[in-house]
């Protein structure tokens, strides 16, 4: 391309640009942030978001946190509503083949860092682990207050009742809290934080993690953070707790009972299937023996022999 | 029956290779060059560098080219690119008076020192489809008659008012300090003005022009006068360490918009003309305008005015402006939402079933 | 129990540029009382409940205020975050448009019940029954609890904001014209029930007006301003009955008779 990018040192991955496409100053930049983000955790740390290939909005937060932090030994997973073969998800993770040639994986206990966009895998994430949340609204109180210097105020002075005012006309109106996703929680007894789009199913696996969760938000250039065994509460009243969806359907591919299941349809007549969100988590249960309803079916046997996994 | 979502990856890749063919499209006609796009499309080679944030036309021709036409996308790639490239640092701010014009007007003085310069513009012209321009060789035009430009001294307006002391002056800026980077440092609020100027340079003209056009329809007015545009190169400077003098490194062509504004006064202050500015690449004239008009209107309560319109609300204003931002989150909306659907799915069929057993309670 | 004053203010005085728009103001409030301040649009009487009531830093003078915890401070020389505490505490503020004070999107329930939320309030059932209970008390119908107030009319959304304003049991009250706006009628009612509120509370308020039937029926103590000077203070009936100002002679004369 030209003489100046060259300077800047050259790794694997595509020549023309640097090691995870930013320059080190830029990671270097967003380490600082991070740092911060761990430090204060649940705070919303401002940081000089930069201008990425892929859109704002569709995960450049994320990917710019990604980019800070990778380095040549790491095996990158990247979903997206749970799965590695989502559109976007697979465009992350060739954007990332491409600048870094880091080795990528669908399984989550083999990847060091997972990118993710609305859920946190089943399996237990360990301590070498991180977790990279891809975040578009990283305020938890934007719905309710529009003003950028209101909100500021509020986190600084934790006067965080006008987020029950909200609660309690959900109650009011529907009998129980009609937040399904993005469900606002405390952090650290401190900080009220937006957990991303994330469906309430997956709020408590926030509580005691033993990786580290990293909070990306490119477009509103903020990041965030939830180090490692922090106690993290979903907001409520006493008087009506927070609680998980359930299904009364298991996956009907591998049986399981108390996964995030998607829900696909079939034909025109309302037939339907549910499925498990997390494809790496579907597929080691299949492994492992685990059949659903539809596994014997002849159509899914099929697939199952075309499936690389 | 149901088939598992799988191969999103071939899905990519031939969606990519359609796009690829789209692009370049009858291979019978001869292929797009990046200097027919720089050379002719000039004004939207313009708008690109201006948004892109970034001066360089063939990049910018380049963009336009990967982008079909496309202009926020082409705005969206200089960015990205606009990203990968080391800060040297910054010029010397440059000077606007020693413009060498090639377009210079006022609409407040009949006639003034340097005269009025019509250059080239689409402002007189007909809007009458010229179908010439469809024969291949249609366009061959006479060669103008007029040489270069014997140009006179040409004082910009603010400074001839100035003389007067009719016109606002904001005053030196205080020792050290540093105008805003908006691009390296996330915007605050309220953002000082190099903040915000810097932002509305970047921003979509559409918006803009939106925007601007309310402060004249009632919304916030501040009955602007254009002052004074002109169109030019400019000179750029940096000063080098080692040196320790300012050497020229290039010419930028801009065009510049100054809008005169009400004027205030209070007690303490005799009355004064106030200012919006606008300055963009090439001849993106009516974005510097709408640009102006919305630097003044954004400046309403530091004037002590009532600030109850969207054009004078910084933070509305300041947060929608970037159309790179604002693409990428509506069209973010195509991304897959079933996890999130899902559950507003669950909760509305238990709050049906609930209201059903209910109403199934109260008729027995 | 405290003796002395809740508020004591000295030589407090504010001005817009060149603009005097009080000036020298001078009083002390004790537990319980109700002072009235009344004069013409104009005489600054607006701008000086703002200074006391913590909303507007004045140019010159002191506002004090007795704490709980510290006795009586400087209202200003708190920390914003201290200041924005004991606004929503121990005082209450009621303004003359609802609709200011109001969350027009929130159900009454909410609006009501916000202020215990924003004080920690975590049990559903008992902040409802805490705005069930102060809805009665302002003779709102209780079935209205989940409505918008866009839906109320004017005096009920008064009533509304009242409710909201006294469900944290303030000590002090500053209300700006809670009556204007509305038609006879309806402020004849809703002066009553500010009295009755103001009796069994045991609550001091500054109430704003240039309607002397206000203070008259509300007020134990009187202030008539003009052009940002206070002209007479004293015992309401005293300064009605017998003003001694020019001023104050011509407001209360000026009284239509019915």
């Amino acid at each position: 391309m030209n003489d100046t990018v060259e300077s800047s040192g050259k790794r694997p991955g595509d020549p023309a640009y640097n090691f995870g496409y930013l320059d080190e100053q830029t990671k270097r930049m967003i380490r600082r942030g991070l740092l911060k983000a761990v430090a204060i955790p649940g705070y919303q740390v401002p940081f000089g978001s930069r201008e990425m290939p892929l859109p704002c909005g569709w995960g450049t937060g994320g990917i710019q946190v990604t980019a800070a932090i990778i380095g040549p030994q790491d095996r990158l997973k990247v979903i997206d509503q749970g799965a590695d073969d989502t559109t976007n998800a697979v465009s992350i993770r060739r954007f990332f083949a491409r600048v870094t040639e880091v080795e990528t994986t669908e399984e989550t206990s083999a990847a060091t860092i997972i990118q993710t966009r609305h859920r946190i895998p089943e399996a237990d994430l360990r301590d070498d682990q991180v977790i990279v949340y891809q975040v578009p609204v990283p305020e938890p109180l934007r719905q309710l207050e529009p003003r950028e210097a209101e909100c500021r105020k509020i986190h600084a002075w934790s006067e965080y009742g006008i987020m029950h005012v909200g609660l309690y006309e959900d109650v009011a109106r529907w009998g129980e809290i009609a937040r399904t996703y993005d469900y606002p929680v405390m952090v650290n007894t401190r900080y009220l934080a937006a957990p991303s789009p994330i469906p309430k199913f997956d709020n408590p696996k926030m509580t005691g993690m033993a990786a580290l969760q990293l909070f990306g938000a490119g477009r509103e250039k903020r990041l965030y953070a939830i180090p490692p065994y922090t106690e993290v509460t979903s907001l409520d009243f006493e008087d009506h707790p927070f609680t998980v969806q359930r299904w009364g359907e298991s996956c009907g591919l591998c049986g399981a009972g108390d996964s995030f299941l998607d829900e696909v349809i079939l034909d025109d007549q309302g037939e339907r299937l549910f499925v498990c969100s997390d494809s790496d988590h579907c597929r080691k249960r299949r492994e492992e023996g685990h059949r659903g309803a539809l596994a014997g079916h002849e159509e899914i046997r099929a697939l199952e022999q075309a499936d690389p996994a | 029956m149901y088939v598992a979502v799988k191969g999103g990856e071939a899905a990519i890749s031939n969606a990519h290779a359609q796009l690829a063919d789209e692009r370049r499209g009858d291979r019978d006609v001869p292929e797009l060059g990046v200097e027919q796009i720089s050379g002719q499309l000039g004004l939207a080679v313009d708008r690109v560098m201006t948004e892109g944030s970034l001066y360089d036309r063939e990049l910018a021709a380049l963009a336009i080219k990967q982008a079909q036409g496309d202009m926020i996308e082409a705005i969206f790639l200089l960015r990205a690119y606009r990203t990968t490239l080391p800060r040297f640092g910054a010029t010397e701010p440059i000077d606007t008076a020693g413009m060498t014009l090639v377009r210079r007007i006022s609409a407040t003085f009949k006639d003034l020192p340097g005269g009025q310069v019509l250059g080239a513009t689409y402002d007189y012209t007909h809007r009458l489809l010229d179908f010439d321009l469809l024969e291949p060789d249609g366009d061959q035009p006479q060669a103008p008659e007029t040489g270069p430009l014997d140009q006179a001294p040409a004082p910009r307006v603010v400074d001839l008012l100035n003389h007067e002391g009719l016109m606002e002056t904001l005053g030196e800026p205080e020792e050290g300090f540093e105008p805003s980077d908006i691009t390296r440092q996330p915007l605050r609020f309220p953002a000082d003005r190099s903040a915000r100027l810097q932002n509305l340079a970047r921003g979509d003209e559409g918006f803009l022009l939106a925007l601007g056009y309310s402060t004249q329809r009632g919304f916030g007015g501040t009955h602007p006068f254009a002052g004074e545009i002109r169109r030019g190169e400019v000179a750029i400077e940096i000063v080098p360490e080692e040196l320790g003098f300012a050497i020229e490194i290039g010419d930028l062509d801009l065009t510049e918009c100054e809008m005169i504004n009400q004027f205030q006064g209070d007690e303490e202050h005799p009355p004064q003309f106030t200012r919006g500015y606008g300055l963009a690449f090439g001849g993106s004239e009516r974005k510097a305008m709408a640009m102006a008009l919305v630097d003044r209107s954004l400046r309403s309560e530091e004037l002590g005015e009532e600030a109850n319109h969207p054009a004078q609300n910084q933070e509305f204003v300041l947060y929608h402006s970037d159309n790179v931002e604002a693409s990428g989150f509506v069209q973010h909306l195509k991304l897959p939402h079933y996890v999130d659907f899902q559950a507003e799915l669950d909760l509305i069929r238990r709050l049906r079933g609930e209201r059903d057993d209910d109403q199934a309670e109260a008729a027995e | 129990m405290t003796e002395g004053p809740l508020l004591r203010v000295d030589g407090l005085g504010h001005r817009f540029g060149r603009v005097v728009a009080c000036d020298d103001i001078a009083f002390e409030l004790f537990p319980g009382e109700v002072l009235g301040v009344v004069g013409e649009s104009g005489s600054g009487k607006t701008t000086l409940l703002n200074c006391l009531a913590g909303r507007l830093q004045p140019t010159t003078g002191q506002v004090l205020y007795d704490m709980r915890a510290t006795g009586l401070s400087d209202v200003y020389g708190l920390s914003e975050p201290e200041r924005r505490l004991l606004m929503r505490t121990d005082w209450g503020f009621v303004t003359q448009n609802p609709r200011d004070a109001l969350r027009m999107d929130i159900s009454a329930g909410g609006n009501v019940g916000e202020r215990l939320m924003v004080n920690g309030a975590r049990n559903y059932g008992a902040i409802r029954n805490g705005a069930t209970d102060w809805l009665e008390r302002v003779e709102l119908d209780t079935s209205r609890i989940d409505d918008r107030p866009a839906t109320f009319s004017g005096g009920m959304q008064q009533r509304l904001q009242i409710a909201k304003t006294l469900v944290v049991q303030p000590r002090l009250v500053f209300m700006d014209e809670p009556t204007g706006g509305l038609d006879v009628s309806v402020q004849a009612r809703l002066l009553d029930l500010l009295r009755g509120l103001v009796g069994d509370l045991g609550l001091s308020a500054i109430i704003v007006t240039h309607d002397l039937a206000v203070v008259r029926l509300l007020a134990d103590r009187l202030m008539v301003m003009r052009h940002g000077q206070a002209v007479e203070q004293g015992l309401t009936d005293q300064v009605l009955d017998d003003p001694h100002h020019a001023y104050t002679q011509l407001l209360v004369s000026s009284v239509l008779q019915p």
